[in-house]
């Protein structure tokens, strides 16, 4: 099958129920996508699938076909993206970093839609988990994004 | 019986053996206590190697062309920071911004030896604490080396030289050589004489003590940190396992091994000592495969090398059992004359106390990736916290020699004490296993359905506590006696010569003056396999004693912030951290008061002393439909001084974070053997939505370096609780406090 995947054209072999989380890192190489739970729980997995976040652990791959898929490793092609990249490093959000594509993902996903984010619309989307706990990080983070502040 | 001073017996040049066996059988008498809680002298392993530690340069230092420092790191980046606090600590003596470094992993050797304790771990909060001098000094011995080959270069005397960062000036021409131009040669050079080094004022210090930006922050933000579930080789496969059901089953037979064999993607299905794996092309085939294996599983044969799960075991049924335990006890701490002085005091108090097993729950799921290559040789990469000890492992089950192993230590997807030399908690010997067996390289990954049915768990305890008041109200004796079994004895096996540390952490060492107390083990035993959990110890114990020490304040009538500033009254370090808490806090009111959005809430306050820093939390709670929210956590912190105060901070919230999770929500419940919870679903984590609002201070008294990734844990649990006594009046003896009902 064909798929769209950060503006480019992948064809792979693949059967229809394969999450898609595991066609990106094992037949694409696109490592920066996390296996965390396998059963949508934690979000490790967040992906783009034409502008809205999914979990690609629990995303069959034949789902996706003719769709526009974006991962964490073109996050700075989009301009919402780069700005999420610039102030999650503003913030130093990550520690172990593990879930951090996730919550770039889910935090563009947000910005894109609904740019000026109110804290309630951002506790709605930002529920991804992080065992280091740089929730309140993410918080900043997002906080700043959403003032349009310059990260 | 192995103990610890025969590693002092070894010949120069061999090995230093920090094999499992033989250092837990030393942690077992007490000589020391592994990575955790280290006691003052013990026999140093660097006795086995003549260089004095953390002096030879080149094993440490690559300064590329470019300028470009690359570091290689003796301790693990798990997200604790360790990588950005080498190349501040570095850096500044070398007079390189820590921005131009790149650290990695250190591969397994002597040279990596550099804690002041003669050990390599990344663990017990240590690795910048125990190795702070020494990194130091290394910096400074390759500036030394630099500015030798500046002057050869120059042709100039060496005292008309110094550095600007990354730069060799000539002071009196202004000639400058960039790093990268001398590197080739100044690490070809002798290294120094570290005595004749004069380190740098701290008072000048540029990056040490400063919020020098993490150095791996924009590549965690983008998808590009490796982890070693992310790792490939040339021609691997993939694999999956399925363990059995309960530690020390054997595989007795395959039912349908045939069908499996015939699934799609599938390479080969392989019986293994617990276990069942299927090697694929693709790790989801693996997964899918494995998964449909039908196995008959056998109860584990007597003499099992791992710890035997019984059928009939449940987690809530042995805290009962630990709790029914009278005895013998054995004595950590004494002082004064606790029976006497309860016998005849006025008041008395009486408190049972305990906790629950917790999973690690890290997000990056186990995985180890083994590659034989052709001259016989076996590179792993595995994710770790001791790479000697994990090499020496391979080296013995493999019995190929430890030069033969090369040992890859990639990031960490989360710390917490998960990637210690488990036993039964690896997937690594299955990994080199499996790799032989199909003559490829191999990567295996457990899915977190296999992670949560082999992790090792967060002890449990019961403590029964006993106290005394005199006419005044105030707490003049107090004893502890906890029913528990320490991760460092789970892991030996048995008891000890001695108390394991681990084991009474925060319930020994407190500081207040309570003239007669006494603190004890009653050592249980268990069926379930133990391990280490941030903060260990004191993750449980300072819940139990800060708690019962409001109990104690409020059978006397004592405010409980006041009653802590009396007991530390002789200790000015902590009564000047507690002042500072109640500062942060806006001065301290223990409530319950109305907040502005119309909420009861009260406030609680607790302190811990743990990995050498001292720390001090007031919580403010509510109760929301009949469970605790937590809004704020002031801390202060004392770790007598600091590297970088920014991720302090983070730590700080991180610690908070798992702190609440463990207080709120969290528990592993073991039903007929099992766990209950083999995925997030039923295991919960702290969520965002439970987060508390933390405010941090950072107080440098000046004593001596302490640790920060696990300090700022402990006192959250008794914080909240005694928050939660004073607004509903109903005093939480156990965790998780979702196991509660409140109004």
């Amino acid at each position: 099958m064909e798929l769209r995947i950060n503006g480019a054209a992948y064809q792979v072999e693949a059967q229809a129920d394969t999450p898609l989380l595991w066609v990106l890192r094992d037949d694409l190489g696109l490592t920066g996508t996390k296996y965390g739970c396998g059963l949508a729980q934690c979000g490790a997995c967040s992906v783009l699938v034409d502008g809205v976040v999914v979990r690609a652990c629990v995303t069959p791959v034949a789902g996706v076909e003719g769709r526009e898929v974006s991962t964490i490793e073109a996050i700075e092609d989009d301009p919402v993206g780069k700005k999420v990249v610039a102030a999650w490093v503003e913030h130093q959000v990550a520690q172990c970093g593990y879930c951090q594509s996730g919550q770039v993902m889910a935090a563009t996903a947000l910005l894109k839609h609904t740019p000026n984010p109110s804290n309630e619309q951002i506790d709605a989307a930002m529920v991804n988990l992080c065992r280091c706990g740089t929730y309140n990080a993410i918080h900043a983070a997002m906080h700043a994004l959403a003032q349009g502040e310059k990260a | 019986m192995d103990t610890f001073p025969e590693l002092a017996k070894l010949q120069a040049g061999e090995t230093v053996n920090l094999s499992r066996r033989r250092f837990l059988a030393g942690t077992a008498v007490g000589a020391l206590v592994l990575g955790f809680g280290l006691p003052l002298g013990i026999p140093r392993v660097q006795a086995a190697t003549h260089a004095e530690r953390g002096t030879q340069v080149p094993a440490f230092l690559e300064i590329r062309p470019d300028g470009t420092v690359r570091l290689l790191s003796p301790f693990m980046e798990g997200g604790q920071g360790p990588f950005t606090a080498m190349a501040q600590i570095v850096g500044e003596e070398l007079d390189v911004d820590p921005a131009n470094f790149v650290v990695e992993s250190a591969p397994p050797g002597e040279a990596y030896v550099v804690m002041e304790n003669g050990m390599r771990i990344t663990g017990g909060s240590m690795s910048v604490r125990m190795s702070y001098p020494t990194m130091r000094r290394l910096g400074a011995l390759a500036r030394a080396m630099l500015l030798q080959a500046g002057a050869e270069k120059l042709g100039v005397p060496l005292a008309e030289l110094s550095t600007t960062p990354g730069t060799v000036v000539h002071t009196t021409t202004g000639r400058s050589i960039p790093y990268g131009e001398l590197a080739g040669r100044a690490m070809d050079l002798p290294v120094p004489d570290p005595t004749t080094l004069k380190l740098r004022d701290p008072a000048t210090f540029r990056w040490i003590g400063k919020p020098v930006m993490r150095l791996d922050a924009r590549d965690k933000s983008t998808g590009k940190a490796m982890y070693c579930i992310d790792i490939t080789v040339e021609n691997m496969l993939h694999a999956a396992v399925q363990h059995a059901p309960r530690l020390g089953m054997t595989v007795g037979g395959l039912r349908n091994e045939a069908e499996v064999k015939a699934m799609h993607g599938v390479h080969s299905v392989h019986q293994l000592p617990g276990a069942v794996a299927v090697v694929a092309r693709r790790w989801w085939h693996a997964k899918r495969a494995v998964e449909a294996l039908q196995v008959d599983w056998q109860e584990a044969a007597a003499g099992a090398t791992v710890r035997a799960m019984p059928a009939d075991f449940s987690s809530d049924r042995w805290v009962e059992h630990l709790g029914a335990t009278q005895g013998p006890a054995r004595d950590e701490e004494q002082a004064g004359d606790f029976a006497a002085t309860l016998g005849s005091a006025p008041t008395k108090v009486e408190a049972s106390y305990h906790n629950q097993y917790l999973n690690h729950a890290q997000l990056e799921p186990p995985s180890a990736l083994a590659r034989f290559n052709p001259d016989g040789t076996l590179e792993v990469w595995l994710p770790n916290q001791a790479p000697d000890m994990f090499r020496d492992d391979i080296a013995k089950r493999t019995g190929l020699d430890a030069s033969q192993i090369t040992l890859h230590s990639p990031l960490l997807g989360g710390f917490f004490g998960r990637h210690f030399l488990y036993e039964s908690a690896n997937p690594y010997p299955q990994a080199i296993a499996l790799a032989k067996a199909v003559g490829q390289p191999v990567k295996l990954i457990w899915s977190r359905e296999e992670e949560f049915l082999r992790d090792v768990l967060r002890p449990v305890a019961t403590v029964k506590f006993r106290a005394a008041l005199d006419a005044d109200g105030m707490p003049i004796a107090l004893e502890a006696v906890s029913a528990t079994e320490g991760p460092t004895e789970a892991l030996a096996g048995k008891q000890g010569e001695k108390i394991d540390p681990t084991a009474l952490e925060g319930l020994s060492g407190k500081a207040y003056a309570i003239a007669h107390k006494r603190i004890a083990q009653v050592y249980v035993k268990g069926p379930a396999m133990l391990g280490y959990w941030r903060s260990v110890g004191n993750s449980l114990n300072d819940f139990f004693y800060e708690s019962f020490l409001d109990e104690l304040a409020d059978k006397g009538g004592k405010d409980p912030f006041e009653l802590r500033l009396h007991l530390l009254r002789d200790n000015p370090r902590l009564t000047h951290l507690l002042q500072a808490v109640g500062e942060l806090s806006g001065g301290w009111k223990r409530g319950p008061f109305t907040a502005e959005d119309g909420s009861r809430r009260a406030r609680g306050v607790a302190m811990a002393s743990p990995f050498g820093s001292e720390a001090a939390v007031i919580a403010e709670v509510s109760i929301e439909n009949g469970q605790v929210k937590v809004h704020d956590i002031w801390q202060a912190i004392d770790p007598g001084s600091i590297v970088n105060p920014a991720i302090i901070e983070h730590q700080v919230n991180g610690a908070v974070a798992l702190g609440l999770s463990q207080t709120l929500v969290e528990e592993a419940v073991y039903v007929d053997g099992m766990p209950r919870a083999r995925n997030y679903d039923l295991y919960p984590i702290l969520p965002p939505s439970r987060m508390a609002r933390v405010h941090v201070r950072i107080i440098e008294s000046g004593a001596k370096m302490g640790g920060i990734g696990e300090p700022p844990l402990p006192a959250v649990a008794p914080a909240v609780a005694n928050a939660v006594a004073q607004l509903t009046g109903k005093r939480v003896r156990s965790l998780p406090m979702s196991r509660h009902t409140f109004s």
